[in-house]
């Protein structure tokens, strides 16, 4: 970590709890909650903002001084829709079932409020290196969000993670399900998302009281 | 009739909001006073009107699989759906600077109070996702894309109507401080979500079978109903499936 000076590190490590882009900023949630019925989904989610919002992040801040303001979102929207192709082609080759489970939602990574949100807030007035720290940042952060309600959902949902049983079998009644366990159905609908996602408001601003609203 | 269908499907069933969560950023912090909700509801109703079927022309004459054959039969071949992302964004931020322009000279006082929520339009993903739904739903025809595109606005505007009225009031009740503001939000936006879930069963009747606008009543029993069902249903689903694995592993070994 000699590389990294302290605010560089206050950089990455900001948006995972106190400045997470989901919790606290409130951008970047449509994707959060539609795609997370299954962790593997989430994971690649989160690895796929991680790539474009780092690498947006650094080609925005290169070009912060010869973009006029007046065309600058026209820009940022030419920026990460090159980079959201580029992941969409790449799932299609490598994982073409999950890719299915994505579906849109992988387009509308350029939508993704969280990704505009810190060109805005960040890249057009920093440096590329900060810059590129910063995306790696607050991407850190959507996903742990991300895969915090995944897990949840997939694990009470359908007893599986990442496809695997981890709770028994449900047909042979092993594990858990001997005792008259059942999977909630109602975690693999999307509205659980929103609600597990309020609990973890909760959680979070009742352990840090400076975040509460009034 | 198609349209209807569509208009009423797209409004309650496969509501933006409620069904698959686009356009949460602009509606969660927009959603404090009706007014503003409704003024920016509207534009999103007008733009997502004009986008859709520009869309589905681009998509129809230039971007499918061989979309590109009026031009010419050698260009029949050409497949360029891998540009759709850029040109559907770019379609949509033409128009909503247009949007800007024209609600700018109309309306001023609107234009004051919608503030940088207006261009934020072009960034909504509500809009790219009603695009992008019309692509891979294969919508057939323009009239239809018009309904579609009709139909998702108003079911955001009356999600953001919905979640402003209530925002406004819950700020004179008791609710614990670490849930106040946001996180309250989500969780009646999810309580809401569950409530839509009951129109599924709008479309799927007979030909006599009413069109229930309002069983604001019924939900709660035909909600449950319909949650075991889906509980039901997807247990039967794994099962099958666990079973053929089953049988599959037993098959191997022997």
């Amino acid at each position: 970590m000699g590389l990294l000076s302290k605010k560089d590190v206050a950089l990455i490590t900001d948006p995972l709890a106190d400045n997470n882009p989901i919790t606290i900023q409130v951008l970047g949630i449509c994707s959060a909650l539609a795609i997370t019925a299954e962790l593997k989904a989430s994971i690649v989610m989160a690895v796929s903002v991680l790539f474009v919002l780092g690498l947006g992040n650094v080609v925005i801040s290169l070009m912060r001084n010869i973009i006029p303001s007046k065309i600058r979102i026209i820009v940022q929207l030419i920026v990460v829709a090159a980079l959201v192709i580029i992941v969409d082609l790449v799932l299609k080759a490598f994982a073409y079932e999950l890719s299915k489970t994505l579906s849109v939602f992988v387009g509308l990574i350029i939508t993704n409020c969280n990704i505009m949100g810190r060109f805005e807030a960040f890249a057009l007035a920093n440096g590329p290196w900060k810059s590129f720290l910063d995306g790696i940042g607050n991407s850190l952060g959507y996903g742990v969000i991300l895969i915090i309600v995944g897990f949840f959902r997939e694990l009470l949902g359908s007893g599986t993670l990442l496809g695997f049983s981890v709770l028994g079998d449900p047909i042979e009644k092993t594990g858990l399900y001997s005792i008259g366990y059942e999977n909630n159905g109602f975690m693999l609908l999307s509205p659980m998302a929103l609600i597990i996602v309020g609990i973890i408001i909760w959680v979070q601003r009742s352990r840090n009281k400076t975040l509460i609203e009034d | 009739m198609e349209h209807l269908e569509l208009f009423f499907k797209s409004i309650f069933i496969d509501n933006m909001v409620f069904a698959t969560f686009l356009g949460m950023c602009s509606y969660l912090a927009v959603s404090k006073k009706v007014t503003t909700a409704v003024g920016l509801g509207a534009a999103v109703i007008f733009v997502l009107a004009v986008t859709v079927p520009l869309n589905w022309l681009l998509d129809q004459y230039l971007l499918q699989p061989g979309a590109l054959k009026w031009l010419g039969a050698e260009y029949a071949d050409y497949d360029l759906s891998f540009l759709s992302f850029i040109m559907f964004i770019a379609t949509i931020a033409t128009m909503v600077q247009l949007v800007e322009i024209i609600v700018e000279k109309f309306s001023p006082s609107l234009y004051n109070s919608l503030g940088i929520f207006l261009p934020l339009i072009a960034v909504n993903c509500a809009i790219l996702g009603g695009s992008l739904f019309m692509q891979s739903r294969e919508i057939p025809t323009l009239g239809l894309s018009l309904t579609y595109g009709i139909g998702s606005g108003i079911g955001w505007f009356l999600a953001i109507l919905t979640i402003a009225a209530i925002r406004e009031k819950i700020r004179y009740s008791k609710v614990p401080d670490a849930l106040r503001g946001l996180g309250i939000t989500f969780i009646i936006t999810g309580l809401m979500a569950i409530g839509f879930m009951s129109f599924g069963g709008m479309l799927t009747g007979g030909d006599e079978a009413p069109k229930k606008e309002n069983p604001t009543v019924e939900t709660v029993k035909e909600v449950n109903n319909e949650v075991n069902a889906n509980e039901v249903k997807k247990a039967h689903v794994e099962q099958s499936k666990s079973t053929e694995i089953a049988g599959n592993t037993k098959e191997i070994k022997e």
